[in-house]
């Protein structure tokens, strides 16, 4: 039950981060940071289609981390949901096509021994 | 002066990370099992005063990392921040009493490793020849 629920919290952060990424690269880098150009920023994301289904997704994984630590240890949640890193890296490098070195699989492979670890 | 802000943002970050964990799992400890309840439940947690509590130090987290994050590198937020994992775990076995085997130990120690390890690599791939995440102040 404990590993179901890390489970669907990891898929939501994952595609969270994945449609947060793809909104704000549709988007275009953010050049100014004054309170006018904040808001103009804000009203945009909130009537793009990836951002509205980020903050869903990433809604979803507040509440199924919520409903993890309602049962599980927190010493176990909170590095459980590490685990995120290890889809987020391998989403990264087949749909935003960024250039994953050795260095950061390494890392991640890190990230999954120490999640293993926790089984 | 730069130097004292990050400082301070950081240590905020952590806290906040920490701290607002702990107190939502303190009281949904309370609440008792959300698994499987119906969508009204989680609302309904959401104004127990520890969770209440827990999930406001969890927002203040978010803009504080925000914040941080329009100055400071993100990999030196990163692996600064993920001491919040260890913390998490002496946490738990500190204030909920949980348990901490050696085995969890040492999976909080991989995974701190690997947040290191990653954030030791460049920020953005995609852009060539120089990512620079420094901002212009208009």
């Amino acid at each position: 039950m404990k590993w179901l629920l890390v489970s669907v919290i990891v898929a939501a952060t994952t595609l969270g981060y994945l449609f947060q990424v793809l909104g704000m690269r549709q988007h275009g880098e953010i050049h100014e940071f004054h309170l006018g150009a904040l808001g103009v920023l804000l009203a945009s994301l909130a009537r793009n289609g990836w951002i509205i289904l980020s903050v869903l997704a990433m809604a979803a994984s507040f509440f199924g981390f919520m409903a993890l630590v309602s049962v599980a240890d927190l010493s176990f949640a909170v590095p459980a949901t590490a685990s995120s890193l290890i889809f987020e890296t391998v989403l990264a490098r087949l749909v935003l096509k960024e250039a994953v070195g050795w260095q950061r699989w390494t890392g991640v492979g890190l990230v999954a021994c120490g999640v293993a670890l926790l089984a | 002066m730069v130097a004292h802000k990050t400082r301070v943002f950081a240590a905020l970050v952590i806290f906040t990370n920490v701290v607002g964990n702990l107190l939502l799992t303190m009281g949904l400890r309370q609440v008792g099992s959300l698994v499987g309840s119906p969508p009204m439940a989680y609302i309904q947690a959401l104004f127990h005063p520890l969770v209440a509590a827990g999930v406001s130090l969890l927002v203040v987290w978010m803009i504080a990392q925000m914040t941080l994050l329009s100055w400071a590198d993100l990999s030196y937020v990163l692996p600064v921040t993920s001491i919040g994992y260890v913390l998490a775990a002496v946490a738990g076995r500190v204030f909920l009493h949980e348990q901490v085997t050696l085995n969890r130990w040492g999976g909080v120690g991989l995974i701190v490793l690997g947040v290191v390890l990653v954030s030791r690599t460049p920020v953005a791939t995609r852009q060539a020849p120089v990512a620079t995440r420094k901002r212009e102040v208009a």
